[in-house]
């Protein structure tokens, strides 16, 4: 397998085209509302008029306006069909006669797809994510090619760092920093592992990610274990994605047996495999130790830092752990330079953001776009608005671990730093709207009750803490709280924040945090006035044995 | 006393393991654990394997597990109890599960939890002495974009009403 190789599956695949192609949405959003019976129903349609020869009808990934699935988009440069039966799919095929079809059409030129930028999401709704020669065809594993036969380590490691790539699992450690670490990290034995335990309620970006391009992450993976020097990779993926699963082991089957993973590949000296490890259901594992604790086999608790991964990881290895998302960007790096990526967004945010958007509002789905970009584009142009002549009142980010922001303040740009000042964090990508019908102190306790769950239990301020938080926003919400309870409240937020271990505890307190810090009203409101004689309950009165 | 507890765990491993050999799944689980060259950092896909095959994980199943991987009971036990997809308890013929994501809640997955438990009287994490349905809740399916979602012995599906639900657990019971 060489780089000619590469080139004549590529022409082999466009000659393959037909006339038409009708792209068929097989993300899980569409599956629920019964693509898959579409699909099939256009396929016998097409079968059953012997236009066969001209049609071709090809599931990709995610075409983004999930609310409106399923989605079927006719090329070259046809509409895009929404909420698609299989009563109404055969007019579609008509409609390629000549005919027109009476089916509801998204607007092309609707924000929502125009203020998009994809790198990530490039191949999204355009490959068929279950051949390796439709990736190939869209210019797929010639980056490895070109770094593992034209680049040095060092050379790759330089443009990584060069680009500004950030991580995009939330924190938005310095990519290039992180890689350079583990190179540096002595030790024969690296990993490289790809973190898709996308546990955040309400995001849904890394899923779509893995089942619409699965093998430009394994891509990724690959550069980065030959930056590293890695040969062994893991992706660590929630069980409750399967579909993302199956399509990963599929793909990772198919680039073995192109030879595009496993020994050395492309004739270099490089040998890299992926295996997947199947989560099972704990938040905490997103924390990247006790991620490692998972693969490992055991409980996933976080342990102190450091060592970190980077120097001290899986089994004791130097370990290089990144985001679904992150990967998915580092091929498009080596392929189009680090200055045209650091081209893209902001100053110190570089590239493009995933974004999930979903709750009220009009359009939802997902989107990518510039970083930088301001809420306002995203939430009221992109988005649409709320449904039914509602009004916005805020967007949760970041999920259990990031903060609502209000509707005054929706011309902060998206980047690392606004977000962080807000009180809230980029996250990996959720971004849930709420409107004036949703109670945000009962949004602050929805996600303390989560962390409460999630709790691993290790360290007290995470275990206890969260339990008492819940306690205290439950006394508010049940009207049986006074001003003392909102004072005692802060204190602990506080407290949980600064002393617990690992970042599941010290995000914990974000979302209540945020909410008292612009809809303070709404906690006061609940609250009764103290006791007549003066007196004040002791902290002691408030602690409820969970 | 140290030597009677040993002697009676010993015996209750034999017990398990000469049980086992008459049950096909068992084999199965073994040959799956073959296949991960018996290697401890296998335990969680072998519980997944063993979910599967038997539905949930009972004590003697562990204790299989943890005889054969050569891993202590507690071991064993303490990763099979930290992760919610395992399940110690057996569950229903059919299982309901409400994304609870925020999104889903945002759009009144709440609602429909609350719904389910007047109609059926079950909690979240509860079967029906009928032993028909599990009532379940998942943190988020990803399936955002057609909130509230639930998905119904393994069916996504979009936009539940609590009437929706409530119809759809009646037609099991």
């Amino acid at each position: 397998m060489d780089r000619q190789d590469l080139l004549k599956i590529k022409e082999r695949e466009l000659a393959r085209r037909k006339k038409f192609t009708l792209r068929c949405c097989m993300a899980a959003g569409c599956i629920s509302a019964n693509a898959e019976a579409v699909k099939a129903q256009l396929e016998k349609t097409v079968a059953d008029l012997g236009m066969a020869d001209d049609v071709e009808v090809r599931g990709v990934g995610c075409l983004k306006l999930c609310c409106q699935g399923p989605l079927v988009q006719v090329d070259p440069r046809g509409p895009l069909y929404e909420k698609v039966t299989t009563d109404t799919a055969p007019a579609i095929i008509g409609s390629l006669k000549g005919g027109k079809a009476n089916l509801s059409q998204a607007d092309p030129h609707h924000p929502f797809f125009e203020r998009q930028q994809a790198i990530v999401l490039a191949n999204s709704g355009q490959v068929d994510p279950e051949r390796i020669d439709s990736y190939i065809a869209a210019d797929g594993y010639l980056a490895l090619h070109h770094a593992l036969t034209e680049m040095t380590p060092k050379e790759v490691l330089d443009a990584i760092d060069a680009s500004g790539l950030r991580g995009r699992g939330g924190a938005g450690f310095p990519t290039g920093l992180k890689w350079g670490t583990v190179a540096k990290s002595p030790g024969t034995k690296k990993y490289v592992i790809c973190n898709a335990d996308e546990g955040d309620p309400g995001a849904f970006m890394d899923r779509c990610v893995l089942e619409s391009d699965p093998h430009n992450i394994l891509e990724g993976m690959a550069i980065a274990g030959f930056a590293v020097g890695a040969d062994q990779g893991f992706i660590y993926v929630r069980a409750e994605y399967p579909l993302a699963i199956s399509r990963l082991q599929l793909a990772i089957k198919q680039a073995k047996q192109l030879g595009v993973l496993g020994s050395g590949i492309f004739g270099s000296p490089f040998n890299f495999n992926v295996d997947i490890r199947i989560g099972a259901g704990a938040f905490v594992c997103g924390e990247e130790t006790a991620l490692m604790m998972s693969i490992e086999g055991r409980r996933g608790t976080p342990r102190p830092r450091p060592p970190f991964p980077a120097e001290s990881g899986l089994w004791e290895c130097p370990t290089l752990i990144n985001n679904v998302e992150t990967f998915a960007n580092v091929a498009a790096i080596i392929r189009h330079g680090a200055d045209w990526f650091a081209g893209i967004g902001t100053e110190k945010s570089k590239g493009t953001k995933v974004f999930a958007l979903a709750g009220k509002i009009t359009n939802t789905g997902l989107i990518e776009v510039p970083m930088g970009t301001s809420l306002r584009t995203i939430v009221e142009e992109m988005g649409g608005g709320a449904p039914d002549g509602g009004r916005i009142k805020a967007v949760q980010t970041g999920g259990p671990s990031g903060g609502c922001i209000p509707a005054e303040a929706f011309d902060v740009p998206v980047d690392y730093e606004s977000l962080g000042q807000l009180g809230s964090i980029m996250g990996s990508g959720g971004m849930i709207v709420m409107d004036q019908t949703t109670n945000m102190v009962e949004i602050a306790r929805f996600f303390m009750e989560f962390c409460k769950d999630e709790s691993c239990g290790k360290c007290v301020p995470c275990r206890a803490g969260t339990a008492q938080l819940y306690a205290l926003l439950t006394k508010i919400i049940e009207r049986r709280a006074t001003a003392r309870d909102l004072q005692i409240l802060e204190e602990l937020c506080d407290l949980v924040k600064h002393t617990s271990l690992c970042g599941l505890g010290q995000t914990a307190p974000n979302p209540t945090l945020s909410t008292l810090r612009f809809f303070r009203s709404e906690y006061e409101a609940l609250l009764q006035p103290e006791l007549p004689n003066g007196a004040r309950a002791t902290p002691a009165n408030h602690l409820v044995t969970p | 006393m140290i030597a009677t507890l040993t002697s009676k765990k010993l015996k209750r491993v034999d017990a398990v393991l000469e049980y086992a050999s008459k049950d096909k799944r068992f084999k199965i689980l073994e040959v799956h654990m073959k296949k991960h060259q018996h290697r401890h950092d296998a335990l969680i896909e072998v519980l997944h394997k063993a979910q599967e095959l038997f539905g949930y994980l009972e004590d003697d199943l562990l204790l299989f597990i943890s005889a054969k991987l050569a891993l202590p009971p507690s071991r064993v036990y303490g990763v099979a109890t930290f992760y919610h997809f395992f399940t110690l308890k057996p569950k229903g013929a059919h299982t309901c599960v409400v994304c609870m994501g925020t999104a889903c809640y945002v759009k009144g997955a709440d609602k429909v939890i609350a719904a389910i438990q007047d109609a059926i009287r079950i909690k979240p994490g509860e079967t029906t002495p009928d032993k028909q349905v599990s009532l379940l809740t998942a943190r988020c399916i990803g399936a955002c974009g057609i909130a509230p979602a639930v998905v119904y012995d393994g069916t996504v599906t979009p936009r539940q009403s609590p009437a929706d639900a409530v119809a759809q657990l009646k037609k099991w019971m």
